[in-house]
């Protein structure tokens, strides 16, 4: 069992036709993902690895079934390829590209929650991968096997290193959220999924400095989430006022400290590892123990 | 990005907004010369993007070219909570009869916009919220509908403005949004708004944060950029498209992804508490490829950081497996050259032994592999402690 990405997933990749998309359309094939239909307007009827492009992700969905996007673009495109996406009524869009304009994450993410008809995972984030299932993004599919370990994370390579370091375990689903001050798909939102998930039995939780995402997360878990959870906060020595490589990672002021955050989960009953690899650990203990 | 009142106030005079007429100078001379120019009172302002200016004595009357002579001689040069001031506006000084707060802003926990309008303005806004919550309105907005007329006038009445600034501040409110969203701006607050003597609304104060990931549609915003604050290690890194902070320490950091760097600083910080407080000297994320020629760049900047006494290269190979990594360390030290401060390498993940086993075929002497993260952070603060 996995979230959201299992074996009925049928992926469209928007922007296949692009560098990136075609590399990781390629990848995701490999990975034994069901690539089923690209979308670029302008190259209807070729095909990239096999995979045939359609003119808008309506007709995708129409001739193949599609029920996963996978979105490539260029920043100035994600938009309107986002909202594409949502106008078809796709359950689930992932949103790969890095350094969408915020202004235009709000208006398609509330633009989503108007027609409520699709999950927007990302901007700025790896994917979903549910290992040796499906793999909708550019999460390496080689890192772990399947297991009963479900992950969420808003950082890419972290988000590697813990598949890494957990895979003797194994994993159901690994969700990057992705860095942005605004994302479709939360913390709160993959904590939810993954108590519900029968395939999961325990969660690790990795988040990074700015907003408050993880305090709320916490107070979330300590509310409705039974499973054991472990978390990580990657940015304890990060300085106010510089943005750490992702457009959300800052600290301002007080909010959005890494410490506040790890507060905030340890009351809430979250083991937190101050290392990566000590979160492993405590995962490993945990899952050891189960 | 962080605008100067300055600059805020030119954003806001392009969308219609009210604000004092004013320049700015960097003379006390220049300031003499507007002060002559405008007549009457000026206001002298320092420009630094930090709070308190007042109270640190940064904002002061003056009442003709002279004074403004006397007062921007005084302000020039002032440090403000550690801001050297290099300009001061210099304004018409208003009329005002009361002073009152407004502002648009991305409200990342709700993922859409909020208004944010007070009639108690001039103070800092943190100490309205926290003291008299209920003077403070907050409006969530529709990022689909955004502020018209209507909205405006909302946000105005629920702020308890008077009767006598309903109009202005309608108007003004309505052209603020323009400025929010047209600027691709995370920010625009005023404080004060100010209502004048003879019954204006206008913007006395200006604070704009840009979204930097919009400048590919506002190639307007790079004239805001401040030249002189911005570090010429991050210069370099940004025309080279990588992600570089200077930080205060002695151990260079180059890894892949932000995450896993933010983590590697924390890691280098605690390894560092067991040799005298060892410090990252830098963040740099190299991205998913890490490529020799991506690689040799970095190097090069991390090593242009003369405080840098030891180097922790940590990779996670996942899209780009550890042993193109590898290969792209050496060809990174034979392309940079010359390189005499230790190299600790960890190399995990996608085909790490392989990789592992490249850099010890090469046997460079100043490359440090080592297995784990948490190794490699002590050998690195252990190396920078001793090169000191």
């Amino acid at each position: 069992m996995a979230i959201w990405l299992d074996e009925n997933s049928r992926v469209v990749v928007q922007g296949i036709t692009g560098s990136e998309g075609a590399k990781h359309t390629k990848r995701m094939l490999a990975a034994g993902t069901n690539v089923v239909a690209g979308v670029n307007a302008r190259k209807v009827g070729q095909q990239v690895e096999g995979v045939p492009v359609f003119g808008s992700v309506t007709d995708a969905i129409a001739q193949t079934g599609a029920n996963v996007s996978v979105i490539f673009v260029p920043p100035k495109f994600t938009k309107d390829a986002a909202i594409e996406a949502i106008d078809a009524a796709i359950p689930l869009a992932v949103v790969i590209t890095e350094g969408v304009p915020v202004h235009d994450t709000t208006e398609f993410f509330a633009y989503s929650q108007s027609k409520g008809t699709t999950r927007i995972i990302g901007p700025n984030c790896p994917g979903i991968a549910s290992p040796g299932v499906s793999n909708a993004g550019i999460i390496p599919a080689d890192i772990t096997p399947g297991g009963r370990i479900g992950l969420v994370s808003k950082s890419g390579t972290l988000t590697y290193q813990m598949m890494y370091e957990l895979r003797e375990f194994g994993f159901s689903t690994c969700v990057g959220i992705g860095g942005d001050p605004v994302i479709g798909t939360t913390h709160i939102d993959a904590l939810d999924a993954f108590q519900a998930d029968p395939g999961t039995d325990a969660i690790v939780m990795i988040g990074e400095i700015g907003g408050d995402a993880e305090e709320r997360a916490a107070a979330h878990i300590e509310a409705h989430v039974t499973k054991p959870v472990v978390g990580y906060v990657a940015g304890f020595t990060a300085p106010e006022g510089k943005t750490m490589g992702h457009a959300g990672a800052i600290v301002s002021g007080s909010s959005g400290t890494a410490q506040a955050k790890k507060e905030a989960l340890e009351k809430a009953g979250v083991r937190v590892g101050k290392t990566p690899s000590e979160t492993a650990r405590l995962m490993a203990d945990i899952m050891r123990s189960l | 990005m962080d605008l100067f009142e300055y600059q805020a106030k030119k954003l806001f005079a392009e969308h219609g907004v009210p604000v004092p007429t004013g320049k700015t100078a960097t003379t006390p001379e220049e300031a003499r010369a507007i002060a002559t120019e405008l007549g009457g009172k000026v206001v002298v302002k320092a420009q630094v993007k930090t709070g308190g200016r007042g109270k640190a004595g940064g904002v002061k009357v003056a009442d003709g070219p002279d004074d403004a002579f006397a007062k921007a001689s005084a302000i020039l040069g002032m440090d403000i909570k550690g801001h050297t001031v290099h300009s001061v506006l210099v304004e018409e000084a208003s009329n005002i009869a009361e002073e009152y707060y407004a502002s648009f802003l991305l409200d990342r926990a709700n993922r859409t916009f909020l208004a944010m309008a007070s009639r108690e303005g001039g103070m800092e806004i943190e100490e309205v919220a926290a003291t008299k919550p209920e003077a403070l309105a907050r409006i969530l907005i529709d990022p689909l509908t955004g502020v018209d007329a209507a909205k405006a006038r909302e946000i105005a009445i629920a702020a308890k403005l008077p009767e006598a600034a309903l109009d202005g501040a309608t108007e003004l409110l309505a052209k603020l949004w323009t400025v929010f969203v047209k600027s691709d701006a995370t920010l625009v607050e005023v404080n004060p708004l100010i209502l004048t003597g003879d019954g204006r609304v206008v913007a006395l104060d200006g604070k704009v944060s840009l979204d930097e990931n919009a400048g590919f549609r506002h190639p307007e915003h790079e004239a805001f950029v401040d030249v002189s604050a911005v570090d010429p290690l991050e210069q370099k890194a940004k025309e080279k498209g990588l992600n570089y902070v200077k930080l205060t320490g002695e151990v260079g950091i180059i890894g892949n992804g932000a995450g896993l760097v933010m983590s590697t600083l924390d890691v280098v910080t605690y390894a560092g508490e067991e040799f005298g407080g060892k410090r990252p000297a830098n963040f740099l994320d190299i991205g998913g490829g890490a490529s020799a020629e991506v690689m040799a760049n970095g190097l090069s900047i991390i090593l242009g950081d003369p405080s840098v006494k030891s180097v922790f290269v940590n990779i996670f190979g996942g899209i780009t497996s550890c042993d193109a990594v590898a290969n792209g360390i050496i060809q990174a030290l034979k392309i940079v050259g010359d390189v005499t401060t230790p190299l600790v390498v960890r190399l995990d993940g996608n085909n790490a032994e392989e990789g592992r086993r490249i850099l010890a075929e090469a046997n460079l002497p100043v490359v440090k592999p080592v297995d784990t993260m948490d190794g490699a952070a002590k050998l690195a603060a252990e190396l920078a402690a001793a090169a000191a």
